[in-house]
């Protein structure tokens, strides 16, 4: 591989080295390739995709496409707890929106947001499909049903 | 060639085997509208304004990836295609910001024309707008999304011909846009700044950053005296952006229209394009005798420059430390031409009239400043000449032929050359044939070099002592000859690169739309402007040479490469 002449010389991601290369002279290995980068990384740093594409002789502005149209992929660090607050019609008769502000108000972050220290992502969802329980919210694979804006803080407290 | 016979529109119509649907028809003179195809890109098939309907075939085909095939028959103009085709255009521009008045392409603009020629009266979708702030990073180019119709032009001119691939869709359905590399501004990215991603895009969406109003507030200005230097290659096109024929030769009707417009003096690009043979002929001489870095290449280029900075930085020793001819203009007209006129350099303003976008970028380089302010204030495409002389009513074709000032207005047909691929190779081998073997050149035509291979080689013998030569213009073909050195696999001396395909005259600021004839036609103007010009070897230039007696010395004195010469800076391929 040529080095580029960004100055990084180091290679910062070892993992990246062992999956290039157990993917050497595979076509077609772009997609698996970047599955396994995310699922090493949590998602996909750009200086991944620079290195990507040295390795592969595929331009990074054609890797980056591929890795923003599908929504498999995350391109920025991914907070350790995921947390979902369900905006189904249920939910949101019973005042998921509610819930929903409170839990951005807790973290100051958006859907589509990941604290700065790297807690908590919120990820913008539809329904979550336990409509009994609304309004719901889910934090990793936990469900916390019959939910009220004050329950917010306690349950978010539960994760480190 | 193997032909095949197909039917369109009830017409036995006969195509080379390998041709599309769309390609089978033009050559019959059948018309197919398309937005998304560009007749030296790769098809995409991405906008569906080309569909049309294919007897057997279960829906509408898009004519422009469809291959012909033999006993095919098709219908370009049946009222199912006619209705498919509107609808395309109508979602497109459901939501498109109805700018016209405003844009920078109105009248020159593809999607216009389309709405216009499809009958589209109103549109009977109702999108939402985007609302992309615009990108004004970039000295050469503004990006515009909102007017984008994600037709991915730009994208394949950027990465088929340049080989820089800076642009990219991004996201996907409604989200979709094209944007540099991880959404950055352009300024921030290996951009070469060449604008072929603006000679290529149907709309208003890629444009050349304008410095008209600069220039009409420099000229309205007692206090400056405003110089103007007018690339080679703008001598035959400025014409063609105003209506004329492809390759007209305007020389005399451009100085004239300048005057009008309230320049003090018009000078000329050729005489520091003869200036830049002298430095950069000596540059290869000296080299040839010291043995290195060789092959020495040109530098003239301001894309190619900064593509070799971004990507072969390794190879920053080989380009030739000479300024291009633009900067050398503007370093000679602020120190030697000032002082003759009694000026201070910061009263001096240097306009630059180019077939280029990356010549704004190279204005602002900061090293670009001979006298202790910038060499040039402000750069001017062709289109944005032509512009100018809209605005200020001027009937081009009607004005009288004149003259160039001197001193900086003298030149030779050497100095015209630069602005087609192989120029600037021949221009450099007259004078160093001459200067090396004290001989006077037979024919001062090295067409070996000329014409639109993407990379053309020749041998030159200087006297018993070959030098073996290469050229390449557009940046995929440069990489394949920069690849060969870099693989040490070449043995050339001297090579030319020239960013844009077919030199100068094809550059990013260029009239659009623009395509292959075109670029012949403006080549072939160029060597006609050399075979009429009395002068036609740089180092015959009278001006050129009273420059080195009066002020200069000699090429390559210390005085000349405070002045003429530059240095490089390695930068990111991302
Ligand atoms: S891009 Fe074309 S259609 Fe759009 S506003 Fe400009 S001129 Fe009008
Ligand atoms: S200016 Fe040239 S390098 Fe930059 S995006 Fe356009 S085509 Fe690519
Ligand atoms: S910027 Fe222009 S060329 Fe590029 S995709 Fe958009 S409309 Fe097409
Ligand atoms: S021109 Fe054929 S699909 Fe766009």
């Amino acid at each position: 591989m040529s080095a580029c002449a960004c100055g990084n010389t180091a290679p910062k991601y070892p993992e990246l080295q062992e999956i290039l290369s157990r993917h050497e002279g595979e076509k077609g290995s772009l997609i698996p390739i970047l599955q396994e980068v995310q699922a090493a990384y949590g998602y996909i740093p750009e200086d991944v995709i620079k290195e990507i594409s040295l390795a592969l002789d595929i331009p990074a502005t054609t890797i980056y496409g591929v890795a923003t149209f599908y929504a498999q992929f995350h391109l920025k660090p991914r907070g350790r707890h995921v947390v979902r607050v369900c905006q189904g019609t249920a939910c949101h008769v019973r005042g998921g929106a509610r819930i929903l502000a409170e839990v951005e108000k807790e973290l100051g972050i958006k859907p589509g947001e990941t604290t700065e220290d790297l807690r908590f992502s919120l990820e913008p969802v539809a329904c979550l499909g336990c409509c009994g329980l609304a309004p719901v919210m889910m934090v990793d694979e936990d469900t916390h049903g019959r939910m009220t804006p004050d329950k917010v803080a306690s349950v978010l407290a539960r994760y480190e | 060639m193997e032909t095949i016979t197909l039917t369109i529109d009830g017409r036995e119509v006969q195509a080379a085997k390998g041709m599309t649907v769309l390609e089978a028809a033009r050559a019959a003179g059948i018309k197919i509208p398309t937005l998304c195809y560009h007749p030296e890109l790769r098809p995409e098939g991405a906008c569906r304004l080309c569909v049309v309907e294919v007897k057997g075939a279960k829906s509408l085909v898009a004519s422009c990836v469809m291959p012909a095939s033999n006993g095919m028959e098709v219908y370009t103009n049946t009222p199912f295609v006619r209705e498919a085709r509107r609808t395309a255009l109508e979602l497109l521009l459901a939501n498109h910001p109805f700018e016209c008045l405003t844009c920078d392409r109105n009248g020159n603009c593809e999607l216009q024309t389309l709405a216009h020629d499809l009958g589209v009266r109103e549109v009977r979708y109702q999108g939402e707008k985007r609302n992309v702030p615009k990108d004004t990073s970039s000295p050469a180019l503004v990006r515009d999304p909102n007017k984008c119709i994600l037709c991915g032009r730009c994208v394949r001119m950027c990465g088929e011909v340049q080989n820089v691939n800076a642009l990219g869709y991004v996201g996907r359905g409604w989200d979709t846009l094209i944007l540099p590399l991880f959404n950055r501004n352009l300024a921030e990215v290996a951009c070469v700044a060449c604008g072929q991603c603006s000679t290529v895009c149907p709309t208003g969406a890629i444009t050349e950053k304008s410095y008209v109003d600069e220039v009409w507030k420099a000229l309205g200005d007692p206090k400056k005296h405003v110089v103007v230097q007018t690339a080679p290659a703008t001598r035959v096109s400025v014409g063609e952006a105003l209506g004329m024929a492809p390759g007209s030769i305007v020389t005399g009707k451009m100085v004239a229209a300048l005057r009008r417009l309230g320049f003090d003096r018009v000078f000329d690009t050729d005489f520091s394009a003869d200036l830049t043979i002298m430095e950069e002929g000596h540059e290869l001489i000296e080299r040839l005798k010291e043995g290195g870095p060789l092959p020495l290449i040109t530098s003239c280029s301001p894309g190619w420059v900064k593509y070799c900075e971004h990507f072969y930085p390794e190879l920053l020793p080989h380009v030739s430390t000479c300024k291009s001819p633009q900067q050398m203009f503007g370093a000679v007209a602020k120190t030697y031409y000032a002082e003759k006129m009694g000026l201070k350099p910061e009263d001096v303003y240097v306009v630059s009239i180019m077939p280029c976008t990356a010549k704004k970028f190279e204005a602002q380089r900061p090293e670009m400043t001979a006298s202790g302010v910038p060499d040039v204030d402000a750069v001017l495409t062709t289109r944005e000449l032509a512009r100018m002389l809209k605005e200020a009513g001027i009937d081009f074709e009607g004005l009288p032929e004149e003259e160039y000032d001197a001193p900086l207005g003298i030149s030779t047909g050497a100095g015209a050359i630069f602005g087609a691929t192989g120029g600037v190779m021949e221009a450099a081998l007259r004078t160093v044939y001459e200067v090396v073997t004290g001989k006077t050149l037979e024919s001062l035509d090295f067409t070996a070099v000329r014409g639109l291979d993407g990379v053309k080689e020749a041998s030159v013998d200087l006297d018993g002592k070959t030098v073996k030569v290469a050229v390449a213009h557009g940046l995929a073909n440069a990489k394949k000859v920069l690849d060969r050195i870099k693989a040490g696999e070449a043995d050339w001396q001297f090579v030319e690169i020239m960013c844009c395909p077919g030199g100068c005259i094809g550059g990013g600021g260029q009239p659009i739309p623009v395509d292959r004839e075109k670029r012949a036609a403006r080549i072939k103007a160029i060597y006609e402007v050399d075979a009429s010009m009395p002068l036609r070897k740089s180092h015959e230039n009278p001006a050129v040479q009273t420059l080195y007696k009066e002020y200069l010395g000699a090429p390559l004195s210390e005085k000349a490469h405070e002045l003429l010469h530059t240095h490089y800076t390695p930068r990111s391929r991302f």
